[in-house]
């Protein structure tokens, strides 16, 4: 049963309705299993969004009331954002994108370092990263910097004591994803927090899958850096945030109007900012029950996937793991067959093989926790989200072993 | 809005021709370093009226991706009763056409599917001694090179392969 409550409604029947209507407007009869790539935009965070792209178009560098406004309500989402992470307000940058935040931290702590006398050159980052971290992380060795990559066990786990001894007397950031997209695994953030604190080393994290799905707080959690995005957690696209704890040296990479107290020039894009802070307001009140609600389903699919589907493996931790994240690897057979036969019957997933990526190369995360090329070339990823209901798992349930029955008949690897 | 074209999709969702072939004349066994992508062709021989010889069956096996699988099936569609010489003038860009076009990036499964046809008529070839020409040595030398540095990729796989065959051709 569906859980979610619409203050509008006054029974349970009532409050299916809505569900389902919303259900179905945003996704007709699709079963959509694909939220850690982007989500819908929750119908009460378009409607606070609504008036920005209209009335209240004001740029938020404007002396005159309209400018004003905007700029008003720029700061009362930015509060709100702080809230949620238990930050202060004047720690929050608005950025255009996860990407963008992700980018700023890594290139933005490592040039006020270098800048600065004495400066270290040293990062420490995961094999796990996002790209745009581990490209950043390229390019920055590109100019100099050493990058330390540290390799995860093969749950994808980084062990704290393994950052304890990279870290050195240059080390100026050290850099680690909360919940991995891929896999779902969440690293021990907090003891690599203390670990940094206790070293004097700049801790970032890349939060984008993690915000929303599970608690973060940057002070107990020992957090320096923070990166989130708008549109992982029901909120729009074009909006993305970068947490910078009060003190921290860092130097923009964007320059102009000076907005975002310099370290962003751009021109604010106020409805998708609102937008994100309504997501993080609603998700604030919703995060416990939701998560609870997405573990019980992810359970139910991982053990049915796992029971039904021969030779079928789980990717990730088995318990450390996203609420809402599945990942599983399928002998003799390739991801990106599967997930066409999937669209076929309705159902949209994702997969890490090589034939889906325009590189041609299977995923490096999916190597890093010890998957062998033809390991990853069959693997299938299936995230839920608020959306999702035990019927569409079941349907999942019913429809994905024919489906790798079917392919493994083609495949020359299994009669 | 679909990734791949109707053509595409209709080899995918009905795969024609596929399986092995008992005591087959030829056999192709193709794969891509770079994707991972394995094609196995299966090909039987005969004489027409006019004494020439055609492929009288195809089947084949693949491990791969929508665009590979697919490819494999319209190949088998295509050289089914044709002239072995007719065969081998067929060209990756014959089914990308025939498809109406697939993404650039997958343009390398039309190849892969080509290469696996010619591997099998080199197979054939070199079962009943006839002379194989230069292009023909060369292609085979060529794929027998990445079939190497595959095994190493895939090994795991082709030890259950090996197994599985050894079980059907009792």
């Amino acid at each position: 049963m569906q859980k979610r409550i619409y203050p509008h409604t006054t029974t349970r029947t009532e409050n299916q309705r809505y569900f389902n209507r919303e259900r179905r407007f945003l996704f007709g009869v699709g079963v959509y299993l694909d939220y850690a790539a982007t989500t819908p935009v929750d119908p009460r965070v378009l409607k606070r969004m609504m008036p920005y792209f209209s009335k209240k178009f004001g740029n938020t560098m404007s002396l005159h009331s309209f400018g004003q406004e905007a700029k008003a309500d720029l700061e009362e989402s930015r509060e709100e954002v702080a809230n949620f992470i238990g930050a202060k307000l004047e720690e929050i940058i608005f950025t255009g994108s996860a990407t963008e935040s992700n980018n700023l931290a890594l290139k933005g702590i490592a040039l006020a370092r270098r800048s600065s006398s004495g400066g270290g050159r040293h990062i420490v980052i995961s094999q796990i990263e996002h790209p745009c971290i581990m490209e950043s992380a390229k390019w920055l060795e590109s100019q100099g910097f050493e990058i330390t990559r540290m390799a995860v066990d093969k749950f994808g786990r980084i062990n704290p004591e393994d950052i304890n001894k990279a870290i050195k007397k240059e080390t100026i950031l050290v850099s680690i994803i909360h919940a991995s997209n891929e896999i779902g695994t969440i690293q021990p953030i907090v003891e690599i927090g203390k670990i940094c604190k206790e070293k004097g080393v700049y801790f970032h994290t890349d939060s984008s899958q993690s915000l929303g799905k599970i608690p973060i707080d940057v002070n107990l959690m020992n957090i320096d850096l923070l990166t989130a995005s708008s549109h992982k957690m029901y909120g729009p696209k074009g909006a993305g945030l970068l947490y910078i704890r009060k003190g921290t040296k860092i130097e923009p990479i964007l320059h102009g109007g000076g907005q975002e107290s310099g370290l962003r020039s751009s021109t604010v894009n106020v409805a998708a900012i609102l937008g994100f802070a309504e997501a993080c307001r609603i998700s604030k009140k919703e995060i416990k029950k939701e998560a609870e609600r997405l573990q019980k389903l992810r359970d139910k699919l991982i053990r049915g996937i796992l029971t039904r589907v021969p030779n079928s493996h789980l990717n990730g931790h088995p318990k450390m793991r996203l609420p809402n994240n599945a990942n599983f690897w399928f002998e003799f057979i390739e991801g990106e067959s599967i997930i066409i036969q999937l669209d076929l019957l309705g159902v949209a997933g994702s997969t890490g093989s090589a034939c889906s990526s325009i590189k041609l190369e299977p995923s490096h995360v999916l190597l890093a926790i010890g998957l062998k090329h033809e390991q990853a070339h069959g693997s299938l990823r299936l995230s839920l989200g608020k959306w999702t209901t035990e019927k569409e798992i079941n349907y999942v349930l019913k429809v994905l072993p024919g489906i790798i029955k079917n392919l493994r008949k083609i495949s020359p690897f299994k009669a | 809005m679909d990734l791949y074209s109707k053509e595409v999709m209709k080899h995918f969702r009905k795969p024609q021709n596929v399986g092995k072939i008992k005591n087959a004349d030829g056999i192709g066994k193709v794969g891509n370093l770079r994707c991972g992508d394995i094609m196995y062709l299966y090909i039987k021989v005969a004489k027409d009226k006019k004494g020439k010889e055609i492929i009288n069956d195809i089947k084949f096996e693949t491990y791969g991706c929508t665009v590979a699988i697919a490819n494999t099936s319209l190949l088998t569609t295509m050289v089914k009763g044709k002239t072995i010489e007719e065969a081998m003038k067929i060209k990756k860009d014959d089914l990308v056409k025939k498809f109406g076009g697939v993404p650039f990036i997958k343009i390398h499964c039309s190849l892969l599917a080509v290469d696996a046809l010619a591997e099998a008529i080199y197979d054939y070839f070199k079962k009943i001694g006839r002379p194989i020409s230069k292009e023909l040595e060369e292609r085979h030398e060529a794929a027998e090179k990445i079939g190497e540095e595959l095994k190493k990729h895939h090994g795991g796989l082709f030890k259950v392969e090996e197994e599985l065959h050894k079980e059907y051709e009792k």
